[in-house]
């Protein structure tokens, strides 16, 4: 019996999906957890699948890595169908899963060693633990690593078998702020290396700040797609100021500045005027301003974030950990204050 | 780095093996992780002796002839009786309570998972398990049986073969009993308590606080049905008496026959 063999390949798109669709059997029914989503991801970029928790992330993910079976749509990675092909796959595709362990008492470098057994032509372990920071590390045993060196054995045990793609499942979940901006720098020095990654998460910020271009999937679809600056452009190119005045003030403050061209809206919240309106209103408002002699106390530019982009496309604020619905309404990150 | 550099068509090279490559590293492995916990090793290894010296020492009497019981037990040094008990019980301990908590644990802990998106299949590091076990319950029942006879002085088994083949099928069945339930747990908490559920009842009917003619004859009769009652029952056969227990020995196969195939069909990969 002779099969064809298949090259890994597929030109500059490295990993796609197109109408990828998966359900589950429940008690009372069928439960979709991916409804119909595509992307393709190009070689060499990190490609964000951002989300709320039970948005189908991880069921895409499974579906690319040939641990389930789609219900229909198609998927390739490297040109090869995991869904018919799982054994070709596993060993140009690295996989960091979530909440995946080891064993307590298993040491960094007996791990490495381990995983690096399976394949034919496995990455120099040394390298990688150098390049994870856990060389210092090697001769710990897992129970004792903290969340961050966990997490970064966990990427270096993806990366052991010298992948082309890696795929990285909520890799800063549960760390601290300082250890999840360390992991992204390591993301950005593993691309470097010209890994394509494929980073899955809920963390806005962590796809704002890491990804080339990303999808943001809820409830089972994609609803937007592009790099992070095209979505947060997409949505509004209006600036939100927001300007805290002496007491009293407010009224004189939201007359001055209702009647400016670039201006679309002026509204008052407690001590603070709210203006909105093109990029050139920044400058008008103000020269306004100041031609009446109305010194603000503070001044916040408001800036859009990929949680704006969220809430926008699906008319829900952002909840990451259930994705369920909770009103309407917008949720600003201010940034660049300056008072 | 040079060596990292491989080419597209290299990675296609030995995928014939991918799979099996990796299982000599991986069993040695998780021996080397087994032999860490000493809950485990203990258990595994010690215990049967430990069980044997114990009973043999601190109980009046068994180390003195049994007198006015039927044949073939009287004449015989009381603790004899007790010999295909503990290795009944050698057997079962790992394959009730470590072997089950540690695959449940794989599956709790996502090891199984881990290991369906590497060129390795999950299925090896429940190999890897077995292979252990074989080992450990094989040396811990000659340690047992060494130290015994050195203590004690055993008698000659009447039919060495039937003791050995009781042996083997008592294994097959009690690790096709521990798979099944390895194959449902989803935390190791769960096959803990579902292994210890099973585990007593059956030292019970193996014989553990009733050895050889203490055991009455109605909890005989049932234990001869269960796969631990007939282990301890066909040892206690090859061992003492000359007839043949086909009874226990078709028991045995019987609860292999029907346990294994189910566990391996119902078995939770995640």
């Amino acid at each position: 019996m002779t099969r064809t063999t298949h090259q890994p390949d597929g030109g500059s798109i490295a990993v796609e999906v197109r109408n990828l669709r998966k359900e589950y059997a429940t008690k009372d029914g069928t439960k979709v957890a991916v409804e119909d989503v595509s992307f393709s991801v190009r070689r060499g970029e990190i490609f964000g699948v951002l989300g709320p928790n039970g948005a189908g992330k991880t069921t895409t993910v499974e579906c690319l890595a040939g641990l389930r079976q789609a219900d229909g749509g198609a998927v390739r990675v490297l040109g090869v169908d995991p869904q018919a092909h799982p054994e070709l796959v596993r060993s140009t595709l690295g996989v960091q899963l979530q909440e995946s362990a080891l064993n307590d008492k298993i040491t960094v470098a007996e791990a490495m060693r381990l995983f690096a057994s399976f394949y034919d032509a496995p990455a120099d372990t040394a390298e990688l633990l150098r390049l994870l920071d856990l060389d210092e590390h090697r001769d710990v045993a897992f129970g004792k690593l903290s969340g961050g060196q966990k997490q970064r054995l966990s990427i270096a045990l993806a990366l052991v078998g010298d992948p082309q793609v890696a795929i990285l499942d909520e890799l800063t979940t549960g760390l601290d702020p300082q250890a999840r901006r360390a992991t992204w720098e390591l993301v950005e020095r593993v691309r470097d290396r010209g890994v394509t990654i494929l980073l899955v998460t809920h963390f806005m910020e962590e796809a704002e700040r890491l990804c080339d271009r990303l999808v943001i999937i809820d409830r089972g679809r994609v609803v937007a797609a592009g790099t992070p600056a095209e979505l947060i452009d997409s949505i509004d190119a209006g600036r939100t100021v927001r300007l805290r005045v002496p007491a009293g003030e407010t009224q004189r403050a939201e007359h001055i500045l209702a009647g400016l061209a670039d201006v679309t809206s002026v509204t008052t919240e407690g001590r603070e005027v709210v203006v909105v309106g093109t990029p050139r209103m920044m400058l008008a408002v103000e020269r306004a301003l100041a031609e009446e002699d109305l010194v603000p106390d503070g001044v916040r530019t408001v800036s859009r974030s990929l949680e704006d982009v969220f809430v926008h496309v699906t008319g829900r604020t952002y909840d990451p950990d259930t994705g369920a619905e909770s009103g309407a309404g917008t949720t600003t990150r201010s940034e660049g204050a300056r008072s | 780095m040079t060596a990292t550099a491989t080419t597209t068509s290299l990675r296609g090279a030995g995928r014939a093996r991918t799979g099996r490559r990796g299982f000599g590293a991986m069993l040695a492995t998780e021996a080397r992780l087994w032999l860490r916990e000493p809950g485990t090793v203990f258990f595994a290894l010690a215990f049967p002796t430990v069980l044997l010296l114990g009973v043999g020492f601190a109980i009046p009497g068994m180390r003195d002839p049994i007198t006015g019981a039927e044949p073939p037990w009287e004449g015989l040094v009381a603790i004899a009786a007790f010999v295909p008990i503990v290795l009944a019980a050698a057997i079962a301990t790992p394959a009730l309570t470590t072997m089950p908590v540690h695959i449940a644990t794989f599956r709790e802990k996502g090891v199984l998972r881990r290991l369906s998106t590497t060129p390795m299949r999950p299925q090896a590091i429940l190999l890897a398990h077995l292979v252990i076990n074989l080992v450990a319950v094989t040396v811990a029942a000659v340690l047992a049986l060494v130290v015994a006879q050195l203590a004690f002085g055993l008698p000659v088994p009447e039919s060495t073969g039937t003791v050995v083949l009781s042996f083997v099928l008592a294994v097959a069945a009690m690790y096709s009993l521990g798979t099944l339930i390895a194959a449902r747990a989803s935390t190791a908490s769960t096959a803990s308590a579902i292994g210890t559920l099973v585990y007593f009842p059956l030292l019970f009917l193996s014989g553990l606080w009733t050895p050889g003619p203490m055991m009455p004859e109605a909890v005989e009769r049932v234990a001869q049905f269960t796969p631990l009652g007939a282990a301890a029952q066909a040892m206690t056969a090859g061992w003492f008496v000359q007839d043949f227990p086909t009874l226990q020995v078709v028991v045995m196969a019987a609860w292999t026959a029907v346990l294994l195939p189910l566990g391996v069909k119902l078995f939770r990969w995640s």
